[in-house]
């Protein structure tokens, strides 16, 4: 904060004019309207797509809004929406599939996973590391329609899964028979794992190699093992990453559903694989019964969205968020 | 760190760490080569099927059961008009894209940079909140301001429910948070002399930025539009969730009416065009590796 202000200081003394501000408030507010001239596109689409879907979203929550009164104004129903959501049968069911597939993906995979990986391709040499990594981007950059179709081929029941038959031929296991109708949350946590897990490697991956050198060399010339290297000095200074990767994918796991939906839609049965977020977009689009429920989606949708706002709220605290909102250089001429 | 002073650097002190080193090598390196196993496990079926009669887990296999089965018959769909027309879309959504998020993350970005205004701390908070937030929940929403769009007379059919461009501008609203922080990054490294001389010198805004700072930031900008051209390319939920049937369908969404509505499912062929639909990304994979490392991490600091 002290920082910005002498920034400030020092722009008005390069300019030279310590007086000048007081006079230009007719200038103070032509330089806004630039600003928003600026920002016009940016606010415009912002106000459209987030800031009004928001409310919306709130609103809907309250009617019973479906395609089967979609023609007649809406009609407002209080809290119904609610109480049916928290008596609905499988409300344990989806809740409990929710925390489990959140925090079985985030500890495996996109913070354990991502964190071995990036402090073993940085132990390598360098040009192999990065080639490593490399391949881990591809599920990234891959079409998740393109993605799934990969691993339904993986995960299929004999004679056409890859997985049952490799294990066999080269590991010896009888066969295991793991296929995706049989461990569906295998399949989805998998999937799910794979691109996720190259998000952390690749801030982690960055933060480490922003460790001085010295300090390892000194370490090791102590005698350190790479266990207490790792432990007593990368993992300290690498606390910041972690945390943001944590808050961070929690979100996005929280969030996202598009990969579930693509692999098993939330099935096989009833509800297995179906978490919080596909159950709003479900009972909001998928027409099963000929009829979409967008009031009652949009109920699903609006609880998990007050619960991630609070995540994000966390979130922005760690993120250092004074120093990127530090006050602009020129604002003065 | 007083026997680092005194003790001659790095001396091994016998056989044995040297060892263990070796062994902590052949372990590194088994490892991440069995973590990369599925991933190069998928590849390896879509490149065998696309070129096979049927596959049986990755081997070819014939009409009578044996090895074999070599066919091109699975791209047979070059020729078909349908698949063009959703290539066609893709492509749409994915310049759209660059274009809108460029335009409006280069001059957003620079104002939030650069200039200090009423409801900058404001904006800026809420897309650092919109960037950690998949706005995948707010769909259901958006569907009915996409509706009301398209009641609008005139531009209406373009930008409503069902249309191309509907979906290009959902699709520009939900990487702009990104896009938006990226470019006040780059934007924020900038030295300011150059800029300050030519605001003193009379230059309006609009000229110091579109003159002096947008080639300045070209690189910043080049990562930022290969990474919303493959966002926009591979984009799936959007374009599903919000159009109707294969006219206006893009190549993700054309690909899973491929495997849903055609029973059974013709595997080689949807291989084919899932193939088919990656020669883009492959070639930016090729080409353009260090800077796609890059993006996929500096996207997510904000600066």
């Amino acid at each position: 904060m002290t920082q910005s202000l002498d920034k400030e200081a020092l722009a008005r003394a390069a300019v030279g004019a310590p007086g000048q501000q007081r006079k230009t408030l007719g200038r103070r507010l032509r330089t806004t309207a630039t600003a928003y001239g600026f920002m016009g596109p940016a606010i415009a689409l912002v106000l459209t797509f987030f800031v009004a879907p928001g409310i919306l979203l709130l609103i809907l929550s309250f009617t019973d809004l479906s395609s089967a009164n979609f023609g007649d104004p809406w009609t407002f129903i209080g809290f119904a929406n609610f109480e049916r959501l928290f008596s609905d049968p499988f409300f344990p069911k989806i809740l409990r599939n929710t925390v489990f597939y959140v925090f079985t993906t985030l500890i495996l995979f996109n913070l354990g996973l991502a964190l071995v990986l990036a402090l073993v391709t940085t132990n390598i040499p360098r040009r192999q590391g990065f080639f490593f990594r490399l391949v881990w981007l591809l599920p990234r950059l891959t079409p998740s329609v393109v993605y799934i179709l990969m691993w339904q081929r993986i995960g299929q029941a004999d004679p056409f899964g890859i997985y049952n038959q490799l294990m066999p031929e080269f590991l010896g296991a009888s066969g295991g028979n793991l296929y995706l109708g049989g461990s569906p949350w295998t399949f989805v946590i998998l999937t799910n794992g794979f691109i996720g897990a190259s998000f952390g490697m690749i801030i982690f991956t960055s933060a480490l190699e922003s460790i001085p050198k010295d300090l390892i060399t000194a370490a090791k010339v102590d005698g350190a093992t790479v266990w207490r290297i790792i432990r007593d000095i990368k993992l300290p200074l690498i606390k910041w990453p972690l945390l943001f990767i944590a808050t961070y994918q929690t979100l996005s796991l929280l969030t996202s559903f598009e990969y579930i939906l693509l692999l098993t839609e939330g099935g096989p049965g009833l509800f297995t694989t179906e978490v919080w977020a596909l159950t709003a977009y479900k009972r909001a689009f998928a027409t099963y019964f000929g009829n979409s429920q967008w009031a009652f989606g949009a109920t699903w949708a609006i609880v998990l969205v007050t619960v991630a706002l609070l995540l994000a709220v966390v979130y922005v605290k760690l993120f250092k968020f004074n120093e990127l909102i530090e006050e602009p250089r020129i604002e003065n001429l | 760190m007083t026997t680092a002073e005194i003790a001659p650097p790095l001396q091994p002190s016998g056989p044995l760490p040297k060892a263990r080193e070796k062994m902590g090598r052949r372990f590194a390196y088994g490892f991440l080569i069995l973590s990369i196993v599925p991933i190069l496990i998928g590849y390896a079926w879509l490149i065998i099927a696309t070129v096979s009669f049927r596959t049986e887990g990755l081997l070819p296999r014939n009409a009578e059961g044996g090895i074999g089965g070599f066919t091109l018959r699975n791209w047979d769909f070059i020729t078909d008009a349908a698949i063009w027309n959703a290539m066609w879309n893709s492509l749409l959504i994915a310049v759209a894209m660059v274009i809108g998020v460029g335009i409006a993350s280069t001059a957003g970005g620079y104002a939030l940079s650069r200039m200090k205004f009423a409801g900058r701390k404001g904006f800026l908070s809420m897309t650092l909140v919109l960037h950690a937030f998949k706005a995948e929940m707010l769909l259901i929403a958006i569907f009915f301001v996409l509706r009301f769009l398209g009641d609008i007379p005139i531009i209406g059919d373009f930008i409503g429910f069902n249309s191309v461009g509907g979906v290009a501008l959902v699709m520009i609203a939900l990487e702009l948070p990104l896009g938006i922080w990226l470019m006040k990054g780059f934007f924020d490294n900038l030295p300011w002399d150059m800029e300050r001389a030519a605001l003193i010198d009379g230059a309006s805004r609009f000229r110091v930025w579109w003159q002096i700072m947008l080639p300045q930031v070209r690189p910043g900008l080049a990562a930022l539009s290969l990474f919303t051209f493959i966002a926009g390319w591979n984009a799936y939920l959007v374009p599903f969730t919000f159009t109707i049937g294969t006219k206006v369908a893009n190549m993700p969404v054309f690909l899973n009416q491929l495997i849903s509505d055609t029973a059974p499912t013709n595997w080689n062929q949807v291989a084919a065009v899932g193939l088919f639909q990656m020669i883009p990304l492959l070639i930016f994979f090729i080409f353009t590796q260090e800077l796609l490392l890059n993006i996929y991490a500096g996207g997510s600091k904000g600066t």
